[in-house]
């Protein structure tokens, strides 16, 4: 018989090894194959879009979240099917993920970093995300994808065009399919030289905040290899409204060129006031005054109304595309909801696409196994014709579109034209191109 | 010597707008002793009420157009505005084209009435309460009419053009002796700037020339003996609410073709429209004017080239400052009277 003597320090003792013995299985296997933050145990796997649901981006916010639902619906064998019946990869099989059926969860960013991060969390917490995506803004793209490097879970951003985003703040567990500021600016400088010529005297307003500055420097080092001299860069508040007292001195200059680094809010402002004080109806230095626009954003487009009308700038996608997937996908979302999807609605889609077809493929929701399969992952079919997922940065290396404010819109959708298809190779850079350099990828995070 | 006309000028639309929605705020200080932070958002909703008489003015209805196709390759659907067709398209196309001129005879009984439902619904019941609660329940107030402006119209800005005959711009530098281009003006800022000459001089000669306007001021320097001669000052001072608002909402109609507008432009002028009046003093309404053009113009004087490469972020922070140094040196403010805001 044996004589047990329960005293309250034995007890202790015990619970604490008992405890530590529970925590170990994860403390050890945090980094082995099969356990990773929130590893879907059941039949359905959770994602989480994280939009601008308020703020002054709730608008692009709310047709992201539109490709997000179409996409899920999709992927769980719903609808038409879009563009997963035009992609080169025929790892889906509307089944869901891996045969779990997708759900999803949302988040509210607000377009502002701190809010954005908290809905984040919130999803990889509270919810069980297994993946983040979405956003507007580039400063909640750096942001989020911190968040979810250490989180250890994988971040899809969506419309983020900084160059910091796959530049100086890219993570492993971090993935972009939209283009950048460089990529706008290699673009541009060939169709701009064609049209306005090589002897032009640039000016340019740029938002004062991250996005502003790498789209600044972009697009001044592109045009200045071209020949064009750049008069002056002057930086505006994020929050100014009227840009009358910085647009009134840019006649004064002698420049006949005004290059707008703005976005939102601050685009369709900054061009109304341009073409209010009659800018592009001047002649200075005997050529006609032009305004260029290096980010084009049709929604934001129809702020300024008939103010884009012939104003040359960039974008990611457009739905007058004829491509079999930009046509599957104009389809598709189109018939669901009565118009035709931005180029946030398609980046979101399309990464939502990669990410199941990478899970597929990689055979486990495992974020290093994911990462594994989208890096150098080319595919085709997803709009924006033979595309690279380069490993080195994680940034998508496609054509870019050059387009111009259309003079004769034959409907409210209607309001950019297509004036060239630039070829990714015209669009591609060095890794360790100065407008990309110091940060590092790291090593890619499991969580657990 | 140019760019410093072409800045007083650029100040004095900005400065417009300060002093029309400065001059409301400080009417309602003045009559009613209430810090009013929901008046941005009656200088916004006026702006959507000449947004909605556009959008009223464009109803249309719908024609299948089999010639030519939508984005899904469907039978265009065209629309037919009403207006065109009830008037003919030369004079149908030209009331389309004045909605906002047309939109301040629209604006004005609909910001009266919101005015005077505010007052008598809400703010009536915190007239003897602190400041703080004032401000916490109008500012409360704002937030839902921006939500409400938002669930309808959206989050993104909404074109809405000046008449045709107002575009382009005004070389005011030839007429006096520059070069061309030099000092250039869009139209409608002029415009702008001389329809708020006349509303501010219309609510100056309305207090000081009627009889009505006289009770006002009398009430606003001594409440109580006003209501021992037996006047229902109350119902004055909620009719000058219905006026304050109505002042707020046509500043922001007239604003519609500088930048188009969205939910949110009513905060960006409410707090700047607030150090206005505390530079003019709370409850001056000379003051409110003076400050409101002085702060437009400096503003634009600050986001100058030349400035800012002295004194960088000078343009984001010039009003605060003033402010700040305005508090510290003269509480009362440019034209306060003593004793207000002072201890």
């Amino acid at each position: 018989m044996s004589k047990s003597h329960l005293t309250r320090r034995g007890l202790l003792k015990t619970s604490a090894i008992a405890g530590a013995g529970v925590a170990m299985p994860t403390i050890f296997t945090a980094s082995s194959a099969s356990a990773f933050t929130n590893e879907p145990t059941g039949g359905t796997v959770t994602l989480g879009f994280n939009v601008p649901q308020t703020g002054p981006y709730a608008d692009e916010g709310a047709d992201e979240l539109r490709a997000y639902e179409l996409a899920v619906e999709h992927l769980n064998g719903g609808g038409d099917g879009g563009m997963m019946n035009t992609f080169s990869s025929d790892a889906l099989q509307g089944n869901g993920i891996l045969g779990k059926k997708v759900e999803y969860v949302t988040g509210d960013t607000q377009t502002k970093s701190d809010a954005a991060r908290a809905s984040a969390k919130s999803m990889i917490e509270k919810d069980g995300a297994i993946m983040i995506t979405g956003g507007s803004s580039s400063g909640v793209a750096v942001a989020v994808q911190a968040l979810c490097q250490e989180a250890g879970v994988i971040f899809m951003s969506g419309l983020t065009h900084s160059n910091d985003t796959t530049g100086k703040d890219k993570r492993a567990n971090g993935f972009r399919h939209f283009f950048n500021s460089y990529m706008s600016g290699a673009a541009l400088a060939p169709v701009l030289e064609a049209n306005y010529g090589s002897d032009r005297k640039a000016y340019h307003l740029t938002a004062d905040y991250n996005w502003g500055y790498t789209t600044e420097e972009a697009i001044v080092s592109s045009t200045e290899a071209m020949g064009w001299e750049t008069v002056n860069t002057v930086k505006t508040p994020l929050t100014q409204t009227d840009f009358s007292s910085y647009i009134a001195p840019v006649l004064q200059s002698g420049a006949d060129v005004l290059v707008l680094n703005h976005y939102g809010g601050n685009m369709v402002n900054s061009l109304t006031n341009a073409v209010q004080f009659g800018l592009r109806d001047k002649m200075v230095n005997g050529k006609q005054f032009e305004i260029v626009v290096p980010l084009y954003s049709r929604l934001m487009a129809r702020g300024a109304g008939e103010n884009v009308k012939g104003i040359f700038g960039s974008t990611n996608w457009h739905w007058s595309l004829q491509d079999e997937g930009s046509k599957a996908f104009v389809k598709s979302f189109g018939e669901k909801y009565g118009f035709p999807p931005s180029q946030a609605a398609h980046t979101c889609y399309v990464q939502t696409l990669l990410y199941a077809d990478a899970v597929e493929r990689a055979g486990s929701f495992q974020p290093c196994a994911v990462v594994e399969a989208l890096e150098d992952f080319e595919f085709d079919g997803l709009g924006n014709g033979p595309t690279l997922y380069r490993a080195e940065d994680h940034q998508c290396f496609k054509d870019v579109l050059v387009v111009k404010g259309k003079e004769n819109p034959q409907s409210e959708f209607d309001l950019l034209e297509i004036v060239e298809k630039t070829p990714v190779d015209q669009v591609t850079y060095a890794p360790d191109h100065p407008q990309f350099a110091g940060g590092s990828l790291g090593t890619c995070n499991n969580g657990g | 010597m140019d760019a410093i006309i072409l800045q007083i000028l650029n100040g004095l639309d900005k400065g417009s707008a300060y002093a029309l929605i400065a001059l409301g705020l400080t009417l309602i200080f003045g009559t009613l002793g209430v810090v009013n932070f929901a008046h941005g958002a009656l200088f916004m909703i006026g702006a959507f009420c000449a947004v909605t008489l556009s959008k009223l003015l464009n109803a249309s209805y719908t024609t299948i157009d089999e010639s030519r196709t939508d984005f899904l390759g469907n039978p265009l659907k065209v629309e037919q505005p009403y207006v065109i067709d009830w008037f003919g398209p030369e004079v149908g196309a030209a009331i389309i084209d004045w909605s906002v001129p047309l939109a301040i005879l629209f604006a004005i009984p609909v910001m009266i009435l919101i005015g005077v439902i505010m007052e008598r619904g809400l703010i009536k019941h915190f007239y003897n309460r602190p400041h703080a609660d004032q401000i916490l329940v109008t500012f409360g107030l704002a937030i839902v009419l921006q939500e409400i402006i938002k669930f309808y119209f959206g989050a993104n800005p909404i074109p809405t053009p000046a008449p045709d005959a107002f575009t382009g711009s005004f070389d005011f530098g030839q007429v006096i002796g520059f070069d061309a281009n030099q000092i250039i003006y869009p139209y409608w800022r002029l415009v702008y700037f001389a329809f708020a000459a006349v509303i501010i001089g219309a609510v100056f000669a309305f207090l000081q020339f009627t009889t009505f306007g006289m009770v006002v001021r009398a009430g606003m320097a001594d409440r109580e003996t006003v209501q021992l001669l037996g006047i229902n000052i109350d119902r004055r001072f909620t009719i000058m609410f219905g006026l304050a608002a109505a002042v707020a909402g046509l500043a922001g109609v007239m604003y519609v073709p500088i930048n188009p507008p969205n939910y949110h432009m009513g905060m960006d002028f409410l707090v700047l429209s607030f150090v206005v009046v505390v530079v003019g003093g709370m409850g001056s309404l000379p003051g409110a004017v003076a400050a409101g053009f002085l702060l437009g113009i400096l503003e634009s004087f600050a986001s100058m080239g030349a400035v800012i490469d002295l004194l960088p972020g000078i343009n984001q922070i010039i009003i605060y400052l003033v402010a700040i140094i305005i508090l510290l040196t003269r509480p009362r403010g440019l034209m306060g009277r003593k004793g207000v805001m002072e201890e």
